[in-house]
């Protein structure tokens, strides 16, 4: 592989930091609005100010994070062309759609944000939880959109290519390249598991201390029922990302398992750290025929190495295959947690909420931020893992990045203004979901 | 002629346009932030922060719209500009992050008042850096000179928006924006039943109008050594006198009726006056994207593409418009 040059480096490293911040703000953009409207459609329903007061709370959450997600979504649109003009110059008439489409699912999501926070003497109570609804809904929609592209980065479709560039431009099944639906599903679901993890983990905190606080176990009961069938489903998703990758990306497939020789059979690893240069991954616990049956439903089936590849082709396997162990890490113990909540209920003595033991509190609070590290890990997993190509067999990345040299001062820039958004959100957060429920503790 | 790559420079520009008739006065409101003096200074800011609050995102996003659509309509004129006028963009974006962060920081701040003193600085720098770098950037693709720069070979902070005319585009973009905030916030006052208050916008209103005017004045002079292109393209052309005539009109009759105290009609000329403004600058560069060399036919995705991508902006529109509606009416009507 020839050694990518300085500029490169900086180019991939503000694109990694800038994605690497706005995902956690786009995640949550899709999640927080859909527990804010359940928490004020609970209200509605049950006149409960307990209600009221969560749905307040998690909408002032929403209201910076959202803030913060939209300029810097604004950020990565102009960093397209800023940092990966040749890239746009080849992919934007192909996939520039579903980019259109977020901007208008955007735009959506902004105007009755507006409406909902600002709204609530101004609007009927109707009204009111409907523009809720519609932020949640254009949030999804925006993920889809967005998701819809980096499905067609990893699985390229909709275009022939004629001496290097792009003719007979399908758009339409670009938008829908093969894979998307698995992608999108998988992404969604992470966006739900991630944020409802983290506020339950917030309110299983105050539980631990004040066991009794309605507000608290109201809190927590809505953010358990999205992180319950969220955790559930998502190892399924998994599953399905997984071969389809196995099928459209066999260097990705090869890379986060570990896997540098073809074979028959191939064993799952477990961890592990693999040696590109031995070519082997050492101290990994290996379950035998394992890969071959998760990535293709039979024990036998054979598993292309990375060596089979030439080595300018191949991802860097110790990024990919530490991430993804991550990943499954993570989401392995929230599907755990989540069970363990679901037994909880079905043995529960009341008719509302579960009889939560200190213990079940103490694993919520535990897994309150894996859903976000398996969201970056995974994010990791499948952008190092796309790697050395922008364009997953047809464009180089580093036939993507701008011509312009000095792209160390951008990178140090948006690092820094990045670094302290980042602490600034981190304390207003802090303020507003560290505080005990008020009068509606104990 | 009207095929799909002008129809989509038309959505293009319009989707600008509306970007400075919303965007471009929350921006302004950061100017009148600035300089709230007198005994209601306070309540001066209370009034821009509360007028500019449930809208400023949604304002914000046809910066956005006009981005994607520029991207997947004309792929070559975005890889263009974007590479070329990386340095002034970068700090555009950095403006925009500040600005927007801030204002949702100082909300969140609640009755902290020296945090709400810092964020409000920072949201008054971003208001008032982001137009003008805008303005730069537009006077750069406008005079021909990013087109015909070719790619720098590295990020320089130097380049053609660092003309006397790009700084003085980028100035003119600032006061038109202070101009549409004023005037807005003199309807949004007298909404408020305080005549005081309105009177206060409405002196800040007639006093940037008439900067306004000088600078449109300087900027004209400038181009005829600057940006020979766009002077011609703004005094040669069949319409241009037409339109100059009408901008003008429109610009004396929102003094007119800012004076005589008729604000909702001020609003609307002042917005005709602005929208006609950046009208005449994207239609004396057609049919240049970027000139001299990128034209809206030269730089444009195959038509499949566009053709798409116009159904889905209208279909898009279908959405937009009637959302767009009912939080106009909600937060700027019926006071």
């Amino acid at each position: 592989m020839p050694a990518p040059t300085p500029d490169l480096i900086f180019a991939r490293g503000q694109m990694a930091l800038s994605l690497a911040f706005h995902i956690v703000f786009a995640a949550v953009g899709v999640a927080l609005p859909a527990l804010m409207v359940v928490a004020e459609a609970l209200y509605r329903r049950t006149g409960d100010e307990v209600y009221l007061e969560l749905g307040h709370r998690w909408a002032k959450g929403t209201a910076i994070l959202f803030a913060v997600g939209a300029v810097s979504g604004t950020v990565l649109s102009f960093e397209l062309g800023l940092l990966w003009p040749r890239f746009m110059a080849f992919g934007g008439a192909i996939i520039g759609m579903p980019f259109s489409l977020e901007g208008f699912a955007f735009f959506t999501e902004a105007i009755f944000l507006g409406i909902y926070l600002y709204g609530w003497e101004r609007v009927s109570a109707r009204v009111h939880l409907l523009s809720g609804l519609a932020v949640a809904v254009s949030g999804a929609f925006s993920a889809l959109f967005v998701v819809l592209a980096n499905a067609w980065m990893n699985a390229p479709a909709g275009f022939r290519l004629v001496d290097g560039a792009p003719a007979d431009v399908q758009p339409l099944a670009a938008m829908f390249s093969p894979g998307w639906a698995v992608e999108v599903g998988h992404v969604l679901l992470s966006s739900y598991l991630a944020t409802a993890a983290a506020m339950a983990a917030v309110h299983a905190v105050f539980l631990l201390r004040s066991p009794r606080s309605r507000f608290h176990r109201a809190a927590l009961g809505i953010a358990m029922a999205f992180v319950v069938p969220a955790a559930l489903l998502q190892p399924i998703s998994g599953d399905a990302s997984a071969r389809s990758v196995a099928i459209r990306q066999p260097t990705k497939l090869a890379a986060l398992e570990g896997q540098f020789e073809t074979e028959r059979g191939a064993p799952l690893r477990v961890g592990g750290w693999p040696d590109p240069i031995a070519g082997t991954t050492r101290y990994a616990l290996e379950i035998p025929y394992g890969l071959s049956l998760l990535a293709f439903h039979d024990p036998h089936a054979q598993v292309r190495g990375l060596d089979s590849f030439p080595p300018a082709d191949r991802p860097d396997p110790r990024v990919v295959h530490v991430a993804f162990q991550i990943m499954i890490g993570c989401g392995s113990l929230l599907a755990l947690v989540a069970l363990w909540w679901v037994i909880a209920w079905l043995r529960r003595r009341h008719r509302t909420l579960p009889e939560v033991s200190r213990r079940l509190l103490a694993a919520v609070v535990v897994c309150g931020p894996l859903g976000f590290l398996a969201i970056e890990a995974g994010w990791a997993v499948t952008e190092v893992g796309r790697q050395p190509w922008v364009v997953y067999g047809v464009v180089r990345t580093a036939d993507a990045v701008t011509p312009m040299t000095g792209l160390a001062t951008p990178f140090a820039l948006v690092g820094v203004v990045y670094g302290v958004l980042g602490v600034v959100v981190a304390v207003l957060l802090g303020r507003l979901f560290l505080k005990t429920g008020d009068a509606h503790v104990g | 002629m009207l095929d799909e790559p002008v129809l989509l420079g038309a959505v293009i520009l319009g989707a600008l346009i509306l970007y400075m008739l919303f965007g471009g006065a929350d921006f302004g409101g950061g100017v009148w932030q600035l300089v709230a003096t007198g005994p209601r200074a306070a309540r001066q800011r209370a009034l821009i922060a509360q007028a500019i609050a449930p809208i400023w995102e949604a304002n914000h996003v046809w910066l956005i719209l006009v981005v994607v659509i520029l991207f997947t309509g004309f792929p070559p004129a975005f890889a263009a500009f974007s590479t070329r006028l990386h340095a002034p963009l970068l700090a555009l974006l950095l403006a925009i992050v500040a600005r927007g962060a801030a204002f949702a920081f100082r909300s969140a701040a609640g009755d902290r008042a020296r945090e709400r003193r810092g964020w409000s600085a920072v949201f008054i720098a971003g208001s008032l850096a982001a137009p003008v770098l805008l303005g730069m950037v537009v006077a750069a693709v406008a005079s021909g000179d990013a087109g015909t720069a070719g790619a720098p070979p590295a990020l320089s902070w130097r380049g053609p928006w660092l003309t006397p005319f790009a700084i003085a585009i980028g100035l003119f973009a600032l006061a038109l924006c202070a101009f549409l905030a004023a005037v807005y916030l003199t309807v949004e006052a007298e909404g408020e039943g305080s005549r005081p208050l309105s009177d206060d916008f409405r002196r800040r209103a007639f006093y940037a109008g008439i900067i306004c005017g000088a600078l449109a004045l300087l900027t004209f002079l400038l181009s005829a050594d600057s940006a020979p292109r766009l002077h011609a393209g703004l005094s040669v052309r069949r319409w241009s006198w037409p339109l100059h005539v009408l901008t003008g009109l429109a610009a004396i009759g929102a003094l007119i009726a800012i004076l005589a105290r008729r604000y909702r009609l001020a609003r609307g000329l002042a917005a005709a006056q602005v929208a006609l403004v950046v009208l005449g600058w994207g239609v004396s560069q057609y049919p240049y994207l970027m000139p001299p060399y990128l034209t809206l036919w030269s730089a444009s995705a195959p038509r499949q593409t566009q053709a798409l991508l116009l159904i889905a902006v209208g279909a898009g529109a279908v959405v937009l418009f009637p959302s767009l509606r009912l939080l106009f009416r909600v937060f700027k009507s019926t006071r």
